[in-house]
């Protein structure tokens, strides 16, 4: 069990395919655990569809995922999730209609203790268990900063702080590893800054990150290793400070210069 | 100050009966009672899953249909067999009712929920037509068209004073407000719980549901059990209230019916179905003494569409705007309150 341990999360020549447009081909990797990986690429490079694959919510034309060491091929995503393999989502990511801690509570929901008998009986586990799920909510909620917000429609909430939930509601759903889909996308400097910040907590907690950003400064400051993708391939692997110095990878970024501005405006 | 409210009218709802004693519009009340309990079971999974089940009307009918058949007993022949069963008591009618419904309910969300929107409303309508043409053509069972006579009044049966039948209206009228109430703090219970919450997410944003472990198609069964189980409940009420039931049970119109008082009270809440088929259910009555019949139907579905463009959240939720404006939530000192003592990493 040394250097040859199997990663937390193992991706195994995994291709997909969307009719004639390859998406990914033959992708390889491992994120060990306490690892925090960044996953970049031009727009269309495939990483939202890595991202689906691994969290069950595509399945691979061909190839395996493993996640500490069990294969999550054929898994639905929330048997994914329930193995502690949780994912935000690049767009939306909260529940609108729903309070800041409401979203936190439904989070929450693998951890509630009360079977249906006790939620239609009104017995004493389902009033303990939707006590502990609140303590429990309030607790992520400030981990996150969000708890003068609770109670405010998600919606209502400057775009940052909806982010911000997204990541409350990944967490509830208690994650030994997380997705996070360009978490900081539409972030100004001052909530970048914050969430940075937040990555340390979660990364002390021990939970391992795999993060897709388009914000080279800050995927370049958090990660401990980067993986570049383009055109569904792997174009390079290494730490931060090599990758901007490649080539290869600078290359593909500036060939697709114009189509990045054109998605963003 | 809601559940002041809600006590209020429990209160009022338990004395109606000893000021008015017009046996017409206890009759009236009695059906209005049964038929909102069939929308509060819609509510369910219309307000809560999303899901849009326009064969409701069927949960409702198998259970009339099945407390009335344990009750009068049956023998039919299918091939060389005969099934003779002889009639069993009125409250053994309606758990088996309740049982039955709720697992043509299952079987219903089993089948359709692989595939949701479009394809449940085409299969719970396909359903209830079947079931429409199963009770009027296997005349052995169900007489057919000539429909099932002499169905018994509910008997309650207490341990140590013997059996009580419902005969009149008021008692009929408690025995629905009863069942009406526990439905209602069934699904009250359940949509405030976890289980209520998962339903809603999936109703808002199924991938972001499954993504924190909300299994859908359990919940979504869930549902439909339920709510096929409360409808079968109602159906029940109905065949001992009126005595007589025939396929006409399965038609379009009632399922239609049920969902206006469930859209026109505010879909969602837990007052929205009460509050809309109090209305819709008295309201066709109350206009008979003003107008002929084809201008009553005009003036209800005026009513109707009225209710739907000025009010498309229904008139629950718009009510309550306007009763209290700012008011979401309890006050965070309610959460502050229940604030763990362990130090977070910050
Ligand atoms: N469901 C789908 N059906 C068909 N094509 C798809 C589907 N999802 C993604 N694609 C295509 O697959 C390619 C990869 O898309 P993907 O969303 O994974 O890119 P991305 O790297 O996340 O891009 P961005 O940075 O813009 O989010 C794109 O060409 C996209 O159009
Ligand atoms: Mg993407």
């Amino acid at each position: 069990m040394t250097g040859t341990r199997e990663p937390l999360l193992t991706v195994e020549h995994v291709a997909v395919h969307f009719g004639g447009l390859v998406a990914i081909a033959d992708m390889n990797f491992g994120v060990h655990s306490g690892e925090v990986l960044g996953l970049i690429g031009p727009n269309g490079a495939g990483k939202t569809t890595a991202f689906n694959v691994i969290t069950g919510f595509l399945r691979p034309t061909k190839g395996e995922v493993r996640f500490k060491e069990v294969s999550l091929n054929g898994l639905k995503p929330h048997q994914v999730t329930s193995l502690g393999l949780v994912r935000t989502f690049q767009r939306t990511s909260v529940f609108q209609d729903n309070t800041v801690v409401g979203n936190v509570l439904i989070g929450l929901h693998r951890r509630g203790r009360a079977t249906l008998l006790d939620t239609l009986l009104g017995l004493q586990r389902e009033t303990e268990s939707e006590q502990e799920l609140k303590e429990e909510a309030w607790s992520i909620l400030r981990l996150v900063g969000l708890e003068r917000r609770a109670f405010d429609l998600a919606s209502a909430l400057p775009y940052g702080d909806q982010r911000l939930v997204g990541v409350a509601l990944a967490l509830a759903a208690q994650p030994t590893m997380l997705l996070l889909d360009e978490p900081v996308s539409g972030m100004n400097a001052s909530e970048t800054a914050r969430f940075i910040k937040l990555l340390g907590l979660i990364r002390e907690q021990g939970i391992t990150i795999l993060l897709v950003e388009h914000d080279m400064p800050m995927v370049m400051g958090v990660s401990d290793r980067i993986i570049v993708l383009n055109y569904g391939r792997i174009i390079a692997e290494g730490p931060p400070a090599e990758i901007q110095r490649n080539p290869e990878v600078i290359a593909a970024y500036l060939g697709h210069g114009a189509r990045r501005v054109h998605h963003h405006a | 100050m809601r559940r002041a409210f809600a006590l209020v009218f429990l209160a009022f709802l338990l004395t109606l009966p000893l000021w008015l004693q017009d046996p017409y519009l206890l009759h009236i009340l009695i059906t209005t009672g049964i038929f909102t309990i069939a929308a509060m079971s819609l509510n369910l999974l219309l307000g809560y899953t999303g899901q849009l089940s326009l064969g409701h009307v069927a949960f409702f009918g198998i259970g009339a249909y099945v407390s009335a058949l344990t009750t009068l007993g049956f023998d039919v022949d299918i091939g060389p067999w005969t099934f003779v069963h002889e009639p069993w008591p009125v409250m053994a009618g309606f758990v088996l009712a309740v049982l039955i419904s709720g697992l043509c309910g299952y079987l219903i969300g089993k089948l359709s929920f692989r595939v949701r929107g479009a394809y449940f409303v085409i299969v719970t309508i396909s359903f209830a037509e079947v079931v429409r043409l199963v009770a009027l053509n296997w005349v052995d069972l169900t007489q057919g068209p000539l429909a099932l006579n002499n169905i018994p009044a509910f008997a309650l049966s207490v341990p140590g004073l013997g059996e009580h039948t419902l005969w009149g209206k008021v008692p009929n009228y408690y025995l629905v407000l009863a069942v009406a109430v526990a439905a209602y703090i069934l699904i009250k219970r359940l949509v405030g719980s976890r289980i209520g919450r998962a339903m809603v997410a999936l109703k808002e944003n199924e991938s972001l549901a499954v993504s924190v472990g909300i299994d859908v198609t359990r919940y979504l069964v869930l549902a439909a059990i339920i709510s096929a189980a409360l409808a079968g409940a109602a159906g029940s009420l109905y065949a001992h209230y009126v005595k007589i039931i025939d396929p006409e049970i399965f038609l379009f119109i009632y399922t239609v019916t049920m969902v206006i008082m469930v859209v026109a009270g505010g879909k969602g809440t837990l007052a929205g179905p009460v509050v809309g088929g109090l209305i819709f259910g008295t309201l066709p009555v109350l206009l008979r003494s003003y107008l002929g019949p084809e201008f009553q139907w005009i003036f209800y579905g005026l009513f109707m569409i009225f209710i739907v463009f000025v009010l498309p959240q229904g008139i629950v939720p718009a009510v309550e705007q306007r009763l209290f404006p700012s008011t979401r939530e309890p006050p965070p000192e309610a959460l502050a309150t229940v604030e763990p003592a362990k130090g977070e990493p910050q």
